[in-house]
C-alpha cells in the first residue's frame, strides 16, 4: 500500500511539474506581457523599466529557474495587473466557482446515476428512450449554447430568473442547470451501459437461481459491480469542480476562477494563469489518486496485495 | 532417412507476471526444458491440462515466440529470428490453427478474401481457382468464397481456417485445440477433414489438445505434459492403453467413458500453478505413489528398462518403489 | 405413488419470435439422476433457466413446469424465489463468472442460507463452512473470507454448489458443470455430486454435451435435438442400443479408445437454424435413414420399448442397424 502510494504521489509530482514548465513556455512565447499590460503608446523607457522590475530580460531559463524555486517556496508571485498575490486573487475567487460546480455536481450524479439505472432496468421500455434521447441531447448540445438557450426562455422570455451576476441564489440556477446536464447526460449514458453489461453477467443468473429476490440482486450484486466503471467518470468530475465552469462563468458573468483565468489570459497575466492552472492539475491529480484508491475498495480484484489463497 | 521434419531440443520459455498490481514480479517457467521430434506426414498429439506449456510448445515451434533456452529445427536448419526475411519465408511452410474459428476469422472480409490473403502475401498468384480448388479440399464448395464468417457454422468456419492455413501448401500445420469449440458431431467431420489433408499433401501435425478421444484418433505419437515438461511420450495405444507415468495413469482415468462406474484415479488438488513450481518431480504433490526422491530429484525423460517407454518418473522407471505419497503441507493452489 | 418431483409439459420457449424450444415432456422423480444432452443450441439449458424463470424478459415461455403439483410458469416472483436455491438449486457452466467477483465466498454462501434457513450471523458462518467442508474445500474457514478470483476453477465450482446445497435442495440442475474445467477437476467434481446425491437423497438434472459424463453420473438420459427431446431411455440403454438415428450418430462420431483407428462416422452437414427448419423431422436432412414420410410432420416422442421412446418414425432396429457402441470396459 505504502508503495503504491509513494509511486503514484511521485508520479503526481512530475506531472505537476509539467504542467508548470509547459504553462510557463507557452505563456512566455505567445506575448509580451509588457506591451500588453503598458499601454501601446507607453514610452519605450517605461516598458523597459516594467520588463526589468518583473524579471522579463533576464534569459528565459533564468526566469523559470527563478519561478520554479519560488514556488517551491510556496510563492506563486504576484499579478502583474495589480500587483497582488496570484494566490490571494485565485483565492478569493474559489468560492464563487464552488457556489456552482458543487450543486452542479450534485445535479449531475443525483439525476444522472438513477436515470441511468433506471434505463438499464427498463431496457427499450419509453422511459429508456426517453431518457437516451435526453441523454444525447445533453451532451450533444454545448454548454454556452445551452446557457444562452436558457438565458433566452427563463430571463429574457419568461424574466423568471436572472441572466447573469451573483447576487442572490437566483442567479446560480441558471448557471448551475447549464453545468449539470452535460454531465448528468454523460453520467446516465455511462451508468446505463455499465448496468446492462453487469445485468448480463452470470453471477447475476446465479444471485437469481439461489433465490435472492430481483430488486434485491440489483441492489446487492449489480449496483456495486456497476459503480466500478462508473467511478471513474465521477472522478472526472470531481478533478474538474474548479476548472470545469469556464465557458459557463463567462456566459453569465459569473466572478469565479474560470472567469479570472480568461481575463488573466488576455491579459498575460502569468503569475495568475500559473497559479490557476497549477491548482487545477492539482484537483485533478488528486481526484485521479481517490478514484484509484476508490477501485481498491470497490474492486477486490484490483486490492493491493491482496491475501495470498494458500 | 531424411532429418526430421522439425526438431526441438531443450525449449525453456520464462515469463515475468506481477502479481496483483504491482506485486513483485514472479518469473514463470511456462516450458522447462521440452524436447520433441516430428516426423514428415506424422502427428504429434501433444495433451495436458491447463498452463501445462502445451499451446507455448506450439508457438516456439512455430518461431513467434523465441525460446529462452534450447532451439528449434526445421527441415534440419535452426529456425531464423523472428521478423527476419529468412523466417517469413518459412512462415508460408508452417501454419497454424487455432480453437475459435471465428476469433480467427476476420468478420468484415469474406472468406475468399481471406484464403487468397496468404497466397498474396507470399506472392503466389492468388486466382479464383486456387481459391475455389482450396475450398473444395476441405470440404467448402466455391461459392462459399463470397460469404462472410457468421454466415457459416462453426464447422464451416473451422474449414474456411483450414483452406486459409493450406493455401502457402505447409508442411508443418500447428493445430491448437482445433476442435474443442465444436459441436461433437462437427468435432468429427474435422478430425476425419485433418486424417484427408495429411493423407492427400503429406503435412506434418502438431496437434494440441486436452481431449485424449481426439489425440488418439489423429495421432502417431503422443506427448504428456505437465508443468511446463513432457512426462510421458509413446505410441497413443501405449500411452493411453497402458500409461507409464501417475499423471498419465490419473488423465486417463479421468476420461468419462459410458458403463464404467468408480474405479477411477481421482487426483486431489488443483491444476498446479506454473509460478509456484514445485521442486523435484513437479508432480508430486498430486502424485499417489510420490516419495522422498520425488521431492528432492527431477526425473529424467528416458526409455524406461523392458519395454523402452519414455518417461519421466522414479517410479514407473523402477529407480525407487512406489511410495504412498507426499503429504504436502499445503497444497499451493492456482490463483 | 407419489407422481415425479418435477414434471415439465408442452414446454416452448421463444427469442423475438423464433423458437428455441419446441415442446419439451419431461418428468424427474425424486432423487433421480437425469440427463439432458445435446450440441449447442438444442434447447437443454433453455429447458431449465425457463423451468425457473430465469430466461431474459424477452423470452416467451409457454406449456406447464409443475413442482409436485403447483405451477412454477407464471407464478408469483415470491414464490419463485422461494423455489429457487430453495427447493431447486441450480449451478453453471462457468463458475468463475457465475460468482459475484465484489462479494467474499462466506457472503455468498450465507446469502443463500438467510433466504432459505433463516441462518444468521454467526451460526450461518458455521454452517457455510461446514457446507464448504462437505464439497471438499481445503481449508474451509479462511475460504470464507477469500474472493472468487483468489480461488481456482475447480474450487469456485466447489462454491457454487455449496451454495446450492445450502437451501438443502431436492432437486439440483447442473448445467454443463464441468465443461470449464481440467479433466482431472471435471473427475473430482463429478465424483462430488455423485457423493452428494448417495448422502442427500437429491434429485441431479445433468445438462451436458458430453455423453461421457452423462454415461457415468446418470440413470435415464434425454437427448434432445433442436429444441425437442428425441430420445429418452436408461444410461446403459442408450449407449448399447440407441433408437434415434440422431443418438446413434452422435455416439459413432466419438472416437474410440480402443480398436483399430478409423475414419469416425460424423454426422453430415449442421444443425439447422432455429427460423429455417425443415418441414418434418427436423433431423430428416442429416438423417442416413430419412425417407419421404420423414417429411410429413414431426415424429412424436413415441415407445420403442419399455421405459425407452424416440422421436422416430423408424426407429432403431436391431438386425437393420448395427451399432458399434463404445467400449464398456474400463480402460
Amino acid at each position: 500500500m505504502l508503495r503504491f502510494l509513494a509511486f503514484r504521489l511521485s508520479r503526481s509530482l512530475l506531472t505537476l511539474v509539467l504542467v508548470v514548465t509547459f504553462a510557463f513556455v507557452v505563456l512566455r512565447l505567445s506575448g509580451d506581457p509588457a506591451l500588453i499590460i503598458m499601454s501601446p503608446d507607453a514610452p519605450p523607457e517605461a516598458v523597459a523599466a516594467f520588463r526589468r522590475s518583473w524579471g522579463l530580460d533576464d534569459p528565459l531559463w533564468m526566469q523559470y529557474l527563478r519561478y520554479f524555486t519560488a514556488i517551491l517556496h510556496g510563492d506563486l508571485g504576484n499579478s502583474m495587473r495589480d500587483g497582488r498575490s496570484a494566490i490571494a486573487l485565485v483565492g478569493e475567487r474559489i468560492p464563487a466557482t464552488l457556489a456552482l460546480t458543487l450543486p452542479a455536481l450534485a445535479l449531475k450524479l443525483g439525476l444522472g446515476i438513477p436515470a441511468g439505472i433506471y434505463a438499464a432496468l427498463h431496457r427499450n421500455s419509453f422511459a429508456d428512450r426517453a431518457v437516451m434521447l435526453l441523454a444525447v441531447a445533453g451532451f450533444t448540445v454545448p454548454s454556452f449554447v445551452l446557457g444562452l438557450l436558457l438565458v433566452l426562455v427563463f430571463a429574457v422570455q419568461l424574466g423568471w430568473l436572472p441572466s447573469g451576476g451573483q447576487d442572490t441564489w437566483m442567479h446560480a440556477i441558471l448557471p448551475v442547470i447549464t453545468l449539470g446536464m452535460g454531465g448528468a447526460a454523460v453520467l446516465a449514458r455511462f451508468t446505463r451501459s455499465a448496468m446492462l453489461e453487469v445485468l448480463g453477467q452470470p453471477y447475476m443468473r446465479t444471485a437469481l437461481a439461489k433465490g435472492v429476490p430481483w430488486h434485491v440482486a440489483v441492489r446487492r450484486h449489480a449496483l456495486p459491480n456497476a459503480a466500478i466503471p462508473t467511478v471513474t467518470i465521477v472522478g472526472f468530475m470531481v478533478g474538474s469542480l474548479l476548472a470545469g465552469a469556464v465557458v459557463v462563468e463567462s456566459v453569465f458573468s459569473w466572478p469565479g476562477v474560470g472567469r479570472l483565468l480568461v481575463v488573466a489570459v488576455a491579459n498575460r497575466d502569468l503569475a495568475v494563469v500559473q497559479c490557476i492552472l497549477l491548482l487545477v492539475a492539482a484537483t485533478m491529480i488528486t481526484a485521479n489518486l481517490v478514484v484509484d484508491l476508490l477501485y481498491g475498495v470497490l474492486d477486490p480484484r484490483l486490492r493491493m496485495g491482496a491475501r495470498e489463497a494458500a | 532417412m531424411s532429418a526430421p521434419l522439425l526438431e526441438a531440443e531443450g525449449l525453456v520459455r520464462r515469463y515475468t507476471m506481477r502479481r496483483g498490481w504491482l506485486g513483485r514480479p514472479v518469473e514463470v517457467r511456462a516450458l522447462d526444458g521440452v524436447s520433441l521430434t516430428l516426423e514428415r506426414g506424422r502427428t504429434l498429439g501433444l495433451v495436458g491440462e491447463s498452463g501445462c506449456g502445451k499451446s507455448t510448445t506450439g508457438r516456439l515451434v512455430l518461431g513467434v515466440e523465441k525460446p529462452d533456452e534450447g532451439a528449434v529445427r526445421f527441415e534440419g536448419a535452426p529456425l531464423p529470428p523472428p521478423g527476419t526475411a529468412g523466417w517469413r519465408a518459412l512462415r508460408a511452410r508452417m501454419q497454424m490453427v487455432y480453437q475459435d474459428p471465428l476469433g480467427a476469422l476476420d468478420r468484415r472480409l469474406t472468406i475468399g478474401a481471406q484464403v487468397a490473403e496468404p497466397l498474396e502475401i507470399h506472392r503466389l498468384g492468388a486466382d479464383a481457382e486456387k481459391v475455389a480448388a482450396l475450398l473444395r479440399s476441405v470440404g467448402l464448395r466455391p461459392d462459399h468464397a463470397d460469404r462472410y464468417p457468421h454466415e457459416l457454422s462453426g464447422g464451416q468456419r473451422q474449414r474456411a481456417v483450414l483452406a486459409r492455413a493450406l493455401a502457402t501448401d505447409p508442411a508443418l500445420l500447428v493445430c491448437d485445440e482445433p476442435i474443442s469449440a465444436l459441436d461433437v458431431s462437427i468435432q468429427a467431420q474435422v478430425m476425419n477433414l485433418l486424417a484427408e489433408v495429411q493423407a492427400a499433401r503429406g503435412i506434418s501435425l502438431l496437434f494440441i489438445s486436452h481431449d485424449l478421444r481426439a489425440v488418439r484418433q489423429v495421432s502417431h505419437r503422443v506427448a504428456v505434459m505437465y508443468l511446463g515438461r513432457i512426462v510421458e511420450e509413446g505410441e497413443p495405444d501405449a500411452v493411453l492403453h497402458d500409461p507409464a507415468h501417475p499423471y498419465a495413469q490419473a488423465l486417463v482415468s479421468a476420461i468419462p467413458h459410458p458403463g464404467r462406474r468408480g474405479r477411477r484415479i481421482v487426483l486431489q488438488g488443483d491444476p498446479p500453478n506454473p509460478a509456484a513450481r514445485p521442486t523435484g518431480c513437479a508432480f508430486h504433490p498430486r502424485c499417489p505413489v510420490a516419495s522422498a526422491r520425488c521431492v528432492a530429484e527431477t526425473p529424467a525423460l528416458k526409455p524406461r528398462p523392458g519395454d523402452g517407454r519414455r518417461v519421466a518418473c522414479h517410479v514407473a522407471q523402477g529407480e525407487i518403489p512406489a511410495g504412498q505419497g507426499i503429504a504436502a503441507p499445503q497444497l499451493r493452489e492456482a490463483a | 405413488m407419489a407422481g415425479p418431483l418435477v414434471e415439465i409439459r408442452d414446454l416452448t420457449v421463444s427469442f423475438d419470435g423464433i423458437p428455441a424450444l419446441r415442446g419439451v415432456d419431461l418428468a424427474v422423480g425424486r432423487g433421480e439422476a437425469v440427463a439432458l444432452v445435446g450440441e449447442s443450441g438444442c434447447g437443454k439449458s433453455v429447458t431449465w433457466l425457463a423451468a425457473l424463470g430465469l430466461l431474459p424478459g424477452k423470452a416467451r415461455v409457454s406449456g406447464s413446469v409443475r413442482l409436485e403439483g403447483a405451477e412454477l410458469l407464471g407464478a408469483a416472483p415470491a414464490t419463485l424465489d422461494r423455489v429457487r436455491g430453495g427447493r431447486i438449486a441450480m449451478i453453471f457452466q462457468d463458475p468463475a463468472s457465475s460468482l459475484n467477483p465484489v462479494h467474499r465466498i462466506g457472503r455468498q454462501i450465507t446469502e443463500a442460507l438467510r433466504l432459505h434457513r433463516g441462518m444468521d450471523g454467526a451460526a450461518a458462518r458455521e454452517e457455510a463452512r461446514r457446507l464448504l467442508d462437505r464439497v471438499g474445500m481445503p481449508d474451509a474457514r479462511r475460504r470464507l473470507e477469500a474472493y472468487p478470483h483468489e480461488l481456482s476453477g475447480g474450487q469456485n465450482q466447489r462454491v457454487m454448489i455449496a451454495m446450492a446445497l445450502a437451501g438443502q435442495p431436492e432437486l439440483l440442475v447442473a448445467d454443463e458443470p464441468t465443461t470449464a474445467l481440467d479433466v482431472t477437476i471435471q473427475a473430482q467434481i463429478l465424483e462430488l455430486l455423485q457423493e452428494i446425491r448417495r448422502d442427500t437423497g437429491m434429485a441431479l438434472v445433468l445438462v451436458s454435451h458430453d455423453l461421457g459424463v452423462v454415461a457415468e453420473t446418470c440413470e435415464r438420459v434425454c437427448v434432445m435435438y433442436a429444441g425437442r427431446i428425441v430420445e429418452e431411455t436408461a444410461a446403459e440403454r442408450l449407449f448399447t442400443g440407441p433408437a434415434h438415428p440422431y443418438a446413434q450418430g452422435l455416439l459413432a462420431a466419438l472416437p474410440p479408445m480402443h480398436g483399430p483407428r478409423r475414419p469416425l462416422a460424423a454426422i453430415p452437414g449442421g444443425v439447422p437454424e432455429p427460423w429455417a427448419m425443415p418441414p418434418g423431422c427436423p433431423f430428416a436432412p442429416r438423417c442416413p435413414k430419412a425417407a419421404a414420410a420423414c417429411d410429413a410432420g414431426v415424429p412424436a416422442l413415441g415407445a420403442v420399448s419399455p421405459g425407452h421412446r424416440a422421436a422416430c418414425i423408424r426407429p432403431f432396429a436391431p438386425a437393420a442397424a448395427p451399432v458399434r457402441a463404445p467400449e464398456l470396459q474400463p480402460a
